[in-house]
């Protein structure tokens, strides 16, 4: 009932002129907001979800591609350097978005349930942090005998030469991967690379001996990155140090050209992705998901279709790594457990599986609850611990609650929540897959006379 | 020289021979059936045919070439498609792009072409459109190309199948109890559906079914199987007359009344 109003309403505004004013009006809230507040997460998380507000309502497609430019390209930079803490979230975001677009190719399209997702995100992060370090050096120490002078083995715009390699190394560790196990379905599968996953994180927290590949479980630090030229950060203060009110630091910039890089990737995954999906091979991933035998009667070579999708996949989230060991400076095999791979397919299951637009939705999601909503609930009820306040009703205090039932606990147990109400009420996801529709020019309802 | 020929062929479940040691042959351009009781071991040796099982002894030659460790796939490929006994569409995708996969061995598609839309690309993807459509419109299906597999009623998703089986222009359509489930009308009507591919494309075609309306109308050539052997083979007016195949369907009873009928 109210959903249908509700609906009905949104059909009302969303003709004419309407959205334009609704989306500009959105990002000037928004922007506004993030302006006179800077340090509260609901103003942040207005200017954010006027990307929703951009997708979402009918608009010329010219007019949403310059105005989700400006508001991507400078909006969110400056925005971000203002508040750091914002480009960081919005930085979580877009690595996600792509982790999640990558095993969206592998879960969502050709059916194939991956629990070891970030295997290929840690092989990506460590070939970077071992080349890009003085790892080569340190080979024969044991971590934290190395002394501190050590060299390091390439420059660090080496890092651009990484961004693609990380490409092949990935994609053939997919392929290492998939070759035995592919021949498994479903559940069998499922258990395969959840061991695959564990093994790679296991590997790199023992790889410190005999030769000390990984350092560890203390983790690989410190990573390069590009050089940053001392022109550009001028540049950047001189045109909208004003807007931002402090001048920015070296260390501002190169979370900006993270996040740019990271939107780069992102941009030239849904560009491979839509344009595969609409080949015979994103047919063949689609009918190998619908009915593996059939798929195999019309021709389709399985096994080679299968491996595909796992380069694919396996890729992009080889590229993230990259740029997360860079950005980083510092990783460690705790970033790459279980619980992450489990995280991102969360995002994909929750946004849509097997679509584009949900599986960005899906990770901004899983992402800003995380980091900001659920984060700013649990913060909440930690203060209302320290106060005198009660409990409604029932009439007891916060404070004699007992530490099991520590209010800051909660936040996962909502997390889980919100994941279950969605998956009774919303089963295809936020933004369900569809279909392309073809224009079929030919094909009318009677026969042509 | 025969299209298909199949010699002592066999496949066995753990203690039951499914099919055992079946020998056929198949001249190109042919309708030919296989008929028999439940569990007489026709689907299997569909299957077998197809690449699905892998014999457990025999040979099978298709166009000159054996057909033994070949993977379905590249079965598919040198032209044999085929339909299935309960229908396996991909019902989440359109009518078109069900077809447009029946098409997925002549597509050439260079991974380079595909990301840049290369001109060699867009028209072939163009042509195999057309294509879907007049092969929609050739089973009988119209207006509904872009509707899900799994939306259309039942007759329609047989068409469909049989339109995704032609899509790979085979030498050799397979189908597997084609006329199941329809009414008198629709078996009629995919029947003369069935002669007119052969009659227009030159395809052989070899078919399970149960309904002998459609096995009699239609078949050149009958074979019989039963408990997994094949018991008898011939025109349909001998396979009509033929005692053996009169006791497999109807019991020994009945062939001995006959007998008792004819002396009387």
């Amino acid at each position: 009932m109210i959903s249908m109003t509700i609906r009905q309403l949104f059909e009302q505004i969303n003709r004419g002129y309407w959205p334009y004013a609704i989306i500009l009006a959105h990002i000037v809230l928004g922007t506004a907001m993030v302006y006179s507040t800077p340090r509260s997460s609901i103003a942040f998380l207005v200017l954010i979800t006027s990307f929703f507000s951009l997708y979402y309502f009918k608009a010329d497609i010219r007019f949403k591609i310059i105005v989700g430019a400006i508001l991507a390209l400078i909006v969110i930079p400056i925005v971000g350097v203002r508040n750091i803490f914002y480009l960081e979230v919005i930085f979580q975001v877009c690595v996600f978005a792509a982790l999640a677009l990558g095993l969206n190719i592998v879960v969502g399209f050709a059916g194939l349930l991956d629990l070891g997702y970030v295997a290929f995100y840690a092989v990506g992060a460590y070939l970077w942090a071992f080349f890009g370090s003085q790892q080569f050096y340190v080979l024969h120490f044991a971590p934290g005998t190395q002394p501190s002078n050590l060299p390091f083995l390439l420059p660090g715009d080496a890092f651009y030469l990484f961004l693609f390699l990380a490409i092949i190394v990935a994609a053939f560790t997919g392929i290492l991967l998939g070759l035995p196990v592919l021949r498994l379905r479903g559940d069998y599968l499922a258990i395969v690379t959840l061991g695959f996953g564990e093994v790679i994180r296991v590997l790199a927290n023992n790889l410190d001996k005999p030769l000390n590949f990984t350092n560890g479980p203390q983790g690989i630090t410190p990573i390069q990155r590009p050089t940053m030229p001392e022109t550009v950060v001028e540049w950047f203060n001189n045109v909208f140090g004003g807007m931002i009110g402090h001048k920015a630091s070296t260390a501002d910039l190169y979370n900006v050209m993270f996040y740019f890089f990271a939107l780069m990737v992102i941009i030239v995954i849904i560009f491979v992705t839509r344009r595969v999906d609409d080949s015979k091979i994103g047919r063949a991933w689609t009918a190998v998901r619908e009915d593996e035998t059939a798929a195999i009667a019309m021709g389709i070579p399985l096994v080679r279709m299968k491996l595909a999708a796992f380069a694919l996949g396996a890729s992009f989230a080889g590229v993230m790594g990259v740029l997360l060991a860079a950005s980083r400076t510092f990783i460690s095999p705790e970033s790459f457990s279980f619980m992450q791979s489990i995280g991102v397919l969360s995002m994909v299951i929750l946004g849509g599986s097997g679509s584009i637009p949900g599986a960005i939705l899906g990770a901004a999601t899983v992402t800003l609850l995380n980091l900001q909503i659920l984060q700013g609930f649990s913060l909440y009820l930690s203060e209302l611990r320290q106060s005198d306040a009660v409990i409604p009703l029932i009439n007891f205090a916060w404070r004699d609650l007992s530490t099991q039932l520590d209010p800051a606990k909660y936040q996962r147990l909502l997390f889980g929540l919100i994941l279950i109400l969605m998956m009774i009420f919303r089963p295809g996801g936020l933004i369900p897959a569809k279909r392309r529709k073809r224009r079929l020019a030919s094909d009318q309802a009677t026969a042509e006379q | 020289m025969a299209l298909l020929e199949t010699i002592d062929i066999t496949k066995v479940f753990g203690g039951l021979t499914a099919v055992n040691k079946v020998n056929f042959k198949l001249e190109p351009g042919q309708i030919v059936s296989i008929i028999g009781p439940n569990g007489a071991g026709k689907t299997t040796f569909f299957n077998t045919l197809t690449g699905i099982y892998s014999p457990d002894g025999g040979e099978i030659n298709f166009n000159g070439r054996s057909l033994l460790k070949l993977r379905p796939d590249q079965i598919a490929a040198r032209g044999i498609s085929r339909t299935f006994q309960n229908i396996r569409l991909f019902g989440e995708m359109s009518v078109i792009e069900n077809i447009l996969v029946g098409m997925h061995v002549h597509l050439r598609q260079s991974p380079i072409a595909t990301l840049l839309h290369l001109k060699g690309f867009k028209n072939e993807e163009a042509e195999a459109e057309n294509k879907a459509v007049e092969l929609m419109h050739y089973v009988g299906l119209r207006g509904v190309g872009n509707e899900l597999a799994k939306n259309l009623p039942y007759g329609a998703q047989r068409r469909l199948e049989i339109a995704r089986a032609l899509a790979a222009d085979p030498l050799l359509l397979l189908l597997d109890e084609p006329a199941a489930g329809m009414n008198p009308q629709e078996t009629e009507d995919v029947t003369k559906l069935f002669r007119s591919i052969r009659d227009d494309r030159g395809t052989t075609i070899l078919l399970i079914e149960h309904d002998m309306r459609v096995v009699m109308n239609i078949s050149e050539h009958i074979i019989v199987m039963d408990y997994g052997e094949k018991i008898a083979e011939g025109t349909p007016a001998e396979i009509r007359s033929n005692p053996r195949v009169i006791e497999a369907y109807l019991g020994r009873g009945a062939v001995a009344g006959q007998h008792e009928e004819k002396l009387s």
